[in-house]
């Protein structure tokens, strides 16, 4: 028998598996010294954790932190200018992923351009661009790449893929970041009281679980893998809760179905191959990260937007507005509600700051799913 | 192969041809083939009246064609306010080139569908114009039936009210998604595109207590309890685990990260009806193949007014909000 989709999360949304670990947690949870403040540093986690409403089945002395891992909020305004920018170059098809359409810049956005007739085209496969980059000889396709350490292989393997073809007409924007740093970040400043992590199953895929081996060595905080079902997640909190009671502070992996210490080998050469750390790169709501960011090798320079297109984008740093508190909500400082502009002036269609931008920013999963238990 | 051309809409002979040979013909009824300016009609009582345009991307798919949308669509418009659908208009914006046969067949599914109602098209009009100028055919219709029963409204919720949907959700947004992203499956998804007035005149005739009524088209089922919510002032509380929805919808939702709930439909109407009337309605709902999944997926309570709540099978709940952004252009 074939696989069919279903099974790939039939049983990780079973209503008793998900009651049973809420139990198990409860039991546990009563036994820490301390309220418990776990960052979900992926927004796909945060998106799980509202959409199934998690929070509502854990004790009270357990609450989350949603980190700063939506690529399309990190992405500072500057950032989503240049991709406007490489929009209105003449002659040029801008190729992004999903949100980054109706991303708001400073003065315009995707979406707008479009609208004002510009060729830019959302896909699902960046492998796409390089049927557009044929079907279009005379074209300037440009791909806005975007995303962490899970998209990264898929843009490398599109650069290798045009460079053996022979294409000459397609362009990359690279705007890939890490998960690991701004982690730090937040452990260095301190001010974010962060008891333990939840990292992302399908960066660990690529990366394997060892990126997270500094945390509890560094910090003492305990690191648990998971996947993003309900089950997954239930059941992270709880290897996170027995690590915390236990006094253990360990890298675990709970989405043990794919995630190896060591991660997909001929994914991370594939990107070592074609791109280098950034030495800086601006994340919205957190600052100048050292780096955190991922830019093409110096051998890439025909095919590196930022170089072959440098006159036409900017590069000033430019802020969110001022009642905007999305660095406090990231440190963990602040819930959305909080915020005096949240669903108010700033909502999904027109966000202020980057927690309200994308389905995975904490404002937008709290704005679109959250509220009935207040 | 034979293709529109411009002269087909030009008001001379071809576009005389046109209009006797394909649209009387297909469309066969004395109202139209009269040739007058304009239709004249007789109703005997208070009528509804309602307009839709048709653009959707590709103009065929699976379980449908534009055409077959463009009939169910009105007529659908109709039916969900309690009217028996009668008169309709066709006006078709056909671009330079469009081959015949494809034409053609639009214009036989059209008569197709119209049997399912009884309804007839009365009066039409048929533009050609240059190629780019549309994307190969638009479609608009307008339509007016007899108000067989007042009083369904969206206003009209009451707390206690059983809310029923039709069958399983989002077959049509997913079918087109499915086509136009080039995804291959191996089951046969079709969209639920269908006139559902054989199924809301039985509602009718086994004086089922209609409250409100409407088919879940663009927003889906989530936008449709939302205005309810809104337009009542009352709560929908939703058990998620009721919502029907087949294997490969969610499956599409999953890949492409969509919720079923926000999808298009063009098939599938969401009730409100006094509880007592519910398994009435669900046994009449029943006897249509259109209507086998037909469920019962909550109730109207006072939690929270103007806002629905979706119930998750594990004691957690949430608001059910109207889908934002980008959804699909051109589905319908």
């Amino acid at each position: 028998m074939s696989l069919q989709l279903k099974d790939l999360y039939d049983g990780f949304r079973d209503p008793d598996a998900i009651k049973a670990l809420a139990k198990i947690i409860a039991e546990d949870a009563k036994k820490l010294k301390e309220p418990l403040n776990i960052m979900e540093v992926c927004g796909g986690h945060t998106h799980t954790i509202m959409k199934y409403g998690l929070k509502q089945l854990l004790p009270e002395n357990i609450d989350f932190i949603h980190g700063p891992g939506c690529p399309v909020c990190i992405m500072p305004k500057e950032r989503i200018d240049n991709a406007t920018q490489l929009a209105n170059i003449e002659g040029a098809i801008l190729c992004t992923l999903g949100d980054m359409i109706r991303v708001p810049g400073s003065e315009s956005s995707l979406a707008n351009e479009r609208a004002k007739g510009r060729d830019i085209r959302s896909l699902y496969s960046p492998m796409d661009v390089i049927s557009i980059a044929k079907e279009n000889p005379d074209k300037k396709v440009i791909f806005f790449a975007i995303g962490f350490e899970t998209t990264t292989p898929m843009t490398a393997a599109v650069i290798l893929k045009a460079k053996n073809e022979g294409i000459e007409n397609l362009f990359f924007h690279i705007n890939h970041v890490l998960v690991p740093p701004p982690m730090h970040t937040l452990m260095e400043d301190g001010e974010a009281n962060i008891g333990a992590f939840i990292g992302p199953s399908h960066v660990s895929v690529i990366t394997g679980s060892k990126i997270y081996e500094p945390f509890p060595k560094l910090y003492g905080t305990p690191v648990v893998v998971s996947g993003f079902e309900p089950v997954d997640v239930m059941h992270g909190i709880s290897m996170i809760v027995k690590q915390k009671i236990e006094g253990r502070a360990e890298v675990e992996v709970e989405y043990k179905r794919s995630v190896s210490r060591e991660g997909n080998l001929v994914a991370q050469k594939m990107i070592d191959e074609v791109m280098e750390v950034r030495e800086h790169f601006r994340w919205r709501g957190i600052g100048d990260i050292p780096k955190s960011g991922l830019k093409l090798r110096d051998e890439y320079a025909k095919v590196d937007a930022e170089k072959v297109f440098a006159e036409y984008l900017s590069s000033e740093p430019i802020d969110d507005h001022k009642l905007c508190i999305c660095g406090t909500i990231l440190k963990g400082l602040a819930k959305p509600y909080e915020c005096k502009v949240f669903g108010k002036a700033c909502t999904p269609n027109t966000p202020l700051g980057s927690c309200m931008v994308s389905s995975e920013g904490a404002c937008n999963a709290y704005y679109r799913f959250g509220g009935v238990e207040n | 192969m034979k293709q529109v051309q411009l002269s087909h809409g030009g008001g001379g002979e071809e576009m005389n041809r046109l209009i006797h040979d394909l649209f009387y013909k297909s469309f066969d009824n004395d109202i139209l083939s009269s040739a007058e300016d304009a239709a004249v009609l007789k109703p005997k009582g208070a009528v509804a009246f309602t307009t839709d345009s048709f653009t959707v991307s590709p103009i065929f798919f699976n379980g449908g064609d534009i055409g077959k949308l463009a009939v169910a669509g009105t007529v659908n418009d109709l039916a969900m306010m309690g009217a028996k659908p009668l008169w309709l208009s066709s006006a078709f914006m056909i671009e330079e080139g469009l081959p015949f046969e494809e034409l053609e067949q639009i214009v036989q599914s059209m008569a197709k569908e119209l049997k399912k109602s009884g309804a007839k098209v009365v009066c039409g009009d048929t533009k050609v114009v240059p190629k780019g100028s549309v994307d190969k055919i638009f479609i608009n219709t307008s339509g007016i039936g007899e108000v067989l029963v007042g009083g369904i409204s969206a206003h009209n919720l009451e707390v206690g009210d059983t809310i029923i949907v039709s069958r399983d959700i989002g077959r049509h947004g997913a079918t087109i998604m499915m086509e136009r992203e080039g995804i291959d499956l191996e089951s046969d998804l079709k969209s639920d595109c269908e006139t559902l007035w054989p199924a809301v005149e039985a509602l009718i005739e086994a004086k089922v207590k209609i409250k409100a009524m409407r088919d879940a088209t663009r927003g889906g089922l989530a936008a449709v309890l939302n205005e309810w919510a809104e337009a009542s002032n009352i709560c929908i509380e939703v058990e998620e685990e009721s919502l029907p929805v087949c294997d490969e919808v969610r499956g599409i939702c999953e890949m492409l990260g969509f919720e079923p709930y926000d999808l298009a439909n063009e098939g599938t109407f969401i009730l409100a009806v006094d509880s007592a009337d519910k398994e009435v309605a669900l046994e009449v709902l029943g006897k249509y193949s259109f209507c086998a999944n037909a469920a019962v997926i909550g109730s109207v309570t006072e939690k929270r007014l103007g806002k629905v709540i979706l119930q998750s099978s594990w004691g957690s709940s949430r608001f059910l909000e109207l889908p934002k952004g980008e959804l699909l252009p051109r589905i319908c």
